[in-house]
């Protein structure tokens, strides 16, 4: 068996395994401001015209156009690593401090919405595999295909018309009620409030792929020996499923939640639109309505950086999860 | 035959088949149906639906039932060949890696996990917002982020083809790697790839509506996504605007994945309980 020290290798293993993704990442960044026309400086600063010629000067200066394509490449990537993700005229302020105060709106939406989801997914899945071809199974699939087929946006607009609009229980956008200045508990409350229009529609998506790989695994392992096992011992369905195949069942919407966490993280940008949620995704919509490529390049090196961290932490999980599993 | 008569055993793959013959014809007349373009003013806005507009007008008195046909060609017509073009990158990058092995299939295996790893939408919005919003772009964009599903497919299934014993039979009489490949290999592990891409035309399409919803569709294209965001305002006094074009999706999406699942219970039937 391995010990701490085996798991403690194996995490710096997958740092190091994460330094050329990085770095993949900046290059495609990098690649992507020379595919747009003119050249980065007048990418970044907009095409409004809103810049003036000091700013334009600083940032041809900041990219060094005036060296070769491989000295510019090399100077991209030390800014970036050194978190000196340039200013956002539109806002302004530094791009890095306004990823920053935007990243915990996601980050809580993003949090409740794989809770949410893994937990009804797994509920959903036992449901339908514990009574398999009976109207609840076809039920719950029939939900979960139309879930899959259903863009996000909009089921967030429907729910818009139908809980605020026509029964008017829950706030249509924004993440608290601003003048009403809560505080406390007060204000917990009124964050929740505002949460559970965006989070539900966040998870419709993943709950219907959950369920669906939680219900196939269930029938998987169900036709385990360990199980025929457990049975001839006397033990009860209920603790069977409980105990045994619960455990086992859980790892692939597990590994499955990790593997989304892109996406997950693309369709809050959708939300965060439909719902006015004053996240990283609400922000990087309103840097496309200003052509601000700058934040916005800041917005997906960052979060692709998240991304990669949150699946480090999957993998780890899993190992605790399931000990069997070496951390090879 | 065969193929057909076990297909048609499936209903909802006929219900799929149905849905998508009648979008597939609304896009195909909608220039004879609805001549003249999407974006023309024809009677007064906000008309409701069922009236003397079958889908009603919306805030410029634009018909909505135009722009439902209209958007079917280009939620179509992008969605294929976005798929297209995944399908090509892919199975050539996977066909590669499988076929070759070794250093190859390491590197290009890490690339393609990478293309999986990245936040795929924000990298098509970012794409997208670059190259200037057009069909092209938007393509080029769905077709980027579409193509790893391909390659990791292909690239098993020429695994598991390479050692088997025909393909080496193929390889002893000497024959050149690309006919090995594209004479013998490929036409046997076609089915899953068939499957694949008709579920990523329905992934492309619904891709293809969030971008056009945030504004980055081709501004000279009707399209369903930009329907339902210029309809967003006016969600409490026209509630039609928003909720046609999104039923329209939903159909389409769900009528090719019902299509696609009975592709593969029919051309792979031994895979039809997993």
């Amino acid at each position: 068996m391995r010990t701490g020290t085996g798991r403690f290798g194996y995490v710096v293993r997958r740092l190091l395994q994460a330094v050329p993704v990085i770095l993949a990442i900046l290059a495609l960044n990098f690649l992507l401001l020379h595919l747009a026309p003119g050249d980065a400086a007048q990418v970044l600063a907009g095409e409004a015209g809103s810049a003036s010629p000091e700013y334009m000067a600083q940032l041809r200066e900041r990219f060094g156009l005036d060296h070769p394509l491989w000295a510019r490449l090399l100077l991209y990537v030390k800014n970036m690593l050194s978190l000196n993700l340039g200013f956002s005229f539109r806002h302004n302020m530094p791009v890095l401090d306004l990823i920053l105060q935007r990243l915990w709106p996601t980050l809580l939406l993003m949090g409740v919405t794989l809770v949410l989801s893994v937990g009804a997914g797994i509920v959903l899945g036992l449901l339908a595999a514990s009574r398999v071809g009976s109207w609840r199974d076809t039920l719950i699939s029939i939900l979960a295909l139309i879930s899959y087929a259903t863009p996000l946006f909009w089921i967030g607009l429907m729910l818009i018309v139908v809980f605020s609009l026509k029964l008017d229980w829950l706030p249509t956008s924004g993440m608290e009620t601003v003048a009403a200045f809560h505080e406390g508990w007060a204000r917990v409350a009124d964050i929740a409030r505002h949460l559970v229009l965006p989070a539900i529609t966040l998870s419709l998506f993943y709950m219907a792929l959950y369920t669906r790989l939680m219900r196939a695994a269930v029938l998987e392992q169900a036709g385990m020996d360990y199980v025929a096992t457990a049975r001839a011992k006397g033990l009860s369905e209920g603790r069977i499923t409980l105990t045994h195949v619960l455990r086992n069942a859980i790892l692939p919407v597990v590994t499955m939640a990790g593997v989304q966490m892109g996406g997950l993280l693309g369709g809050s940008i959708v939300v965060e639109t439909v719902f006015a949620w004053p996240g990283l995704g609400l922000l990087a919509y309103q840097s496309l309505f200003a052509r601000d490529f700058n934040l916005l390049m800041g917005i997906f090196f960052l979060s692709a950086s998240l991304v990669i961290l949150v699946n480090l932490t999957v993998d780890l999980l899993y190992t605790f999860l399931d000990p069997r599993i070496q951390a090879a | 035959m065969a193929f057909w008569r076990r297909f048609v055993r499936s209903r909802s793959a006929l219900l799929g088949l149905a849905v998508l013959t009648i979008v597939v014809v609304a896009a195909a007349t909608a220039p004879i149906a609805f001549s003249g373009s999407p974006f023309r003013r024809v009677d007064q806005p906000f008309l409701p639906p069922f009236g003397s507009y079958l889908f009603g007008t919306d805030v410029l008195g634009r018909d909505v039932a135009a722009g439902i046909a209209h958007g079917a060609r280009t939620s179509l017509m992008i969605g294929l060949l976005a798929t297209v073009g995944a399908m090509v990158v892919g199975t050539v990058m996977g066909g590669v890696a499988g076929y070759y092995g070794g250093l190859v299939d390491d590197v290009l295996m890490r690339v393609t996990e990478f293309f999986q790893t990245i936040p795929t939408f924000l990298f098509a919005i970012l794409l997208v917002a670059i190259l200037a919003p057009s069909i092209k772009s938007i393509v080029i964009a769905i077709a980027v982020v579409s193509w790893p599903a391909v390659a990791r497919l292909v690239r098993g299934e020429f695994m598991a083809m390479r050692s088997r014993e025909f393909v080496q039979a193929c390889i002893c009489l000497g024959m050149s790697d690309r006919r090995v490949i594209f004479r013998h290999i490929l036409p046997n592990c076609l089915s899953p790839i068939i499957v694949t891409g008709s579920l990523i035309v329905a992934t492309a399409i619904l891709i293809e509506s969030a971008l056009s919803f945030l504004g980055l569709g081709d501004p000279n294209t009707m399209s369903w996504g930009f329907m339902i965001g210029a309809g967003r305002t006016f969600l409490r006094t026209a509630w039609w605007l928003c909720t046609i074009p999104g039923i329209a999706i939903l159909l389409t999406v769900l009528a090719i994945n019902l299509l696609g699942e009975g592709l593969n219970d029919t051309l792979n039937p031994r895979l039809r309980n997993r």
